[in-house]
């Protein structure tokens, strides 16, 4: 079993328990909000004047906590990254509407979360807060019309990591960011001391070995490693291989034919053959990728996802393709489909009008080309995109069937 | 033979003076924080591991307000994208599970506020300013706060936190934002807070 539970993922009037689970989450956050002082806005801002910088040891040490337990648990293979909620990037209205909550910030002395949990303990500071927050909720929903296109667009990464901005491995940037938390808890204590004269000597002394072992744990995510491909697919192998013995995401030719000319669908075919077998004939459209290296596209087809999304992978016959199926799902990539019976299928149904195209005479082995062409055309054979007129009434039954996958905006603060 | 005697007659409270007698706990302080920040980040954990989610605020405050919006007025709610995704048609904006952690989270502040004996009905500000403008001052850093938070797709819960532990890029220059958008102006308003 892979965490995080598929039935917990979003709420549901099916799993009535989900929304218990989500209350509850929601208690424990208000509870420690509360007994950390968040509730009390002379607390907070007080970290502005650097007389006591609970904000950034809270949060930081929050984060960092969160951080080495969700990356030790994801380096075991117990927690699969590909299916955490990582908030999408867009650099524009991210550093923008942060510099105005910074300000509110200042100006307000609470945030939303905080300021909650300060009108339920009786701040009427607090209570104004809310007030204020939520007629700021309402105005930007009556005003995002006039910079939509800036804030659908301007900075957009996708599911942009800091493993992928500096191109180091998953152990090295936590190991990094604990140590940059580590430093700035230092960096406020000399503030606190300055500033707030705070006596360091009465501080307790357990910080240290919880430093300790913050470093520890991330130097442990560092000498674990990412789990493989293979060994993240042998976690969800029964689930998955079920699947395929039912035969669910096998499309036979006609179906991709009708998705490729489907404009409600984003078709991304992926041409796991050699590069030979490329050449000689692919269809039109497709992309060509070594099988070994299907499990790389993983992060990239996850960054920047589309919820009409159908991805067909296709081999000569279907082992190889089915190989790459395998790998995709490992990595949580969704909606991912083969093609039935491969190229070779395709090329019995789509390639019978085609002159040049002839069936080997003799069999051939597993996964190789059982036709002769006549030369290496590529895609500009008649039957690597048939015409939708010749081929108008195809029936089958279709097995695309789209995930709710989801919305970009549903989750962290959507 | 038992005789009927009346009972003594219970100490007869108001009402109002029995709830408080519940109300009021002795008087605990806040814990360390960098205890509160390794338990936060426990409940941060918690969240992704079970739900693949993290923590929220600002976003259930908006399904709130969408869901008010939707009942007085659909046909706008249904014309504004930015609202359609959450009540358009027959969706209930309700229905999400940022709604119920807000929920839970007011729940839980009150619940660690009476515990520990610091529910209190007050104002914290500044001693140079007066409670009005403290209030004023609330509202308006609440309402810039609202529209930032939405602006960015998060507020501190939702992305400064729950982006920065999963390590989303856009997460840390939000934060980078925020705390250098309070730093720069903290100077010029010292007053409401010294």
């Amino acid at each position: 079993m892979t965490f995080p539970l598929p039935e917990l993922q979003a709420t549901s009037a099916a799993n009535p328990w989900s929304y218990l689970v989500f209350i509850v989450i929601g208690f424990a956050f208000g509870y420690v909000l509360e007994i950390s002082g968040f509730g009390n806005s002379r607390k907070l801002a007080a970290q502005f004047y650097f007389t006591e910088l609970t904000v950034l040891k809270v949060m930081f040490g929050a984060i960092i906590t969160a951080m080495v337990l969700i990356f030790i648990a994801v380096g075991l293979g117990w927690l699969d990254y590909g299916q955490l909620y990582v908030n999408t990037t867009y650099l524009g209205p991210m550093i923008v509407g942060g510099l105005i909550m910074g300000v509110g910030f200042i100006v307000g002395g609470f945030c939303p979360g905080t300021s909650l949990v300060g009108m339920v303990t009786g701040k009427l500071d607090a209570l104004f807060f809310v007030l204020g927050a939520l007629v700021g909720i309402f105005a930007f929903g009556e005003t995002e019309w006039m910079f939509d296109i800036w804030w659908q667009t301007s900075g957009y990464l996708g599911r942009f990591t800091l493993m992928d901005w500096t191109g180091q491995p998953i152990g090295v940037v936590v190991t990094a960011v604990v140590a940059m938390a580590l430093f700035m808890f230092w960096g406020a204590e000399q503030l606190e001391r300055q500033f707030g004269q705070r006596d360091l000597a009465r501080e307790p002394r357990a910080r240290m070995a919880g430093a300790g072992a913050l470093l520890a744990a991330a130097v442990a995510v560092i000498v674990i490693g990412s789990p493989s491909n293979t060994e993240k697919y042998a976690r969800i192998a029964p689930e998955k291989d079920a699947i395929l013995a039912q035969r669910a995401v096998q499309i036979i030719p006609a179906e991709l034919f009708h998705t490729m000319y489907d404009d409600g669908l984003e078709l991304i075919m992926l041409d796991v053959r050699t590069e030979a077998d490329f050449n000689l004939f692919h269809l039109r459209g497709a992309n060509h990728v070594p099988l070994e290296d299907v499990a790389a596209l993983g992060p990239e087809l996850l960054a920047h996802t589309a919820p009409n999304r159908v991805i067909v992978v296709m081999s000569n016959d279907e082992a190889d393709a089915t190989e790459a199926w395998k790998a995709l799902s490992a990595e949580a990539v969704p909606n991912v489909y083969i093609l039935e019976g491969g190229i070779n299928n395709w090329l019995s149904f789509f390639g019978k009008a085609e002159p040049t195209l002839q069936l080997l005479p003799t069999a051939v082995p597993v996964e190789n080309l059982r036709f002769a062409f006549a030369a290496a055309l590529g895609d500009r054979y008649d039957s690597s995109a048939p015409s939708l007129i010749q081929y108008e009434s195809l029936t089958y039954t279709p097995k695309i069937v789209l995930q709710i996958q989801r919305d970009k905006t549903g989750g962290g603060c959507g | 033979m038992a005789t009927l005697t009346k009972p003594a007659p219970r100490a007869t409270q108001p009402w109002t003076t029995r709830l408080q007698a519940l109300l009021r706990r002795p008087y605990r302080d806040y814990i360390h924080p960098y205890l509160g920040g390794f338990l936060l980040g426990l409940v941060l954990f918690a969240a992704f591991f079970l739900t693949g989610n993290g923590l929220g605020a600002s976003g259930g405050l908006n399904r709130y307000i969408v869901w008010v919006e939707d009942l007085f007025v659909p046909n706008h709610v249904d014309n504004t994208p930015y609202l359609l995704k959450m009540a358009g048609g027959d969706k209930d904006p309700l229905d999400d599970w940022v709604v119920m952690v807000v929920a839970g989270a007011m729940v839980g502040g009150f619940t660690g506020g009476w515990w520990n004996g610091r529910l209190k009905i007050e104002t914290n500000k500044g001693p140079q300013i007066s409670v009005r403008t403290r209030w004023a001052m609330a509202f308006l850093g609440g309402a810039l706060m609202g529209y930032g938070a939405r602006m960015a797709r998060g507020c501190t819960s939702g992305l400064a936190l729950s982006g920065g532990a999963v390590l989303s890029t856009g997460a840390w220059a939000f934060m980078l934002a925020v705390f250098g958008g309070a730093y720069l102006l903290a100077y010029f308003v010292r007053k409401l807070w010294l």
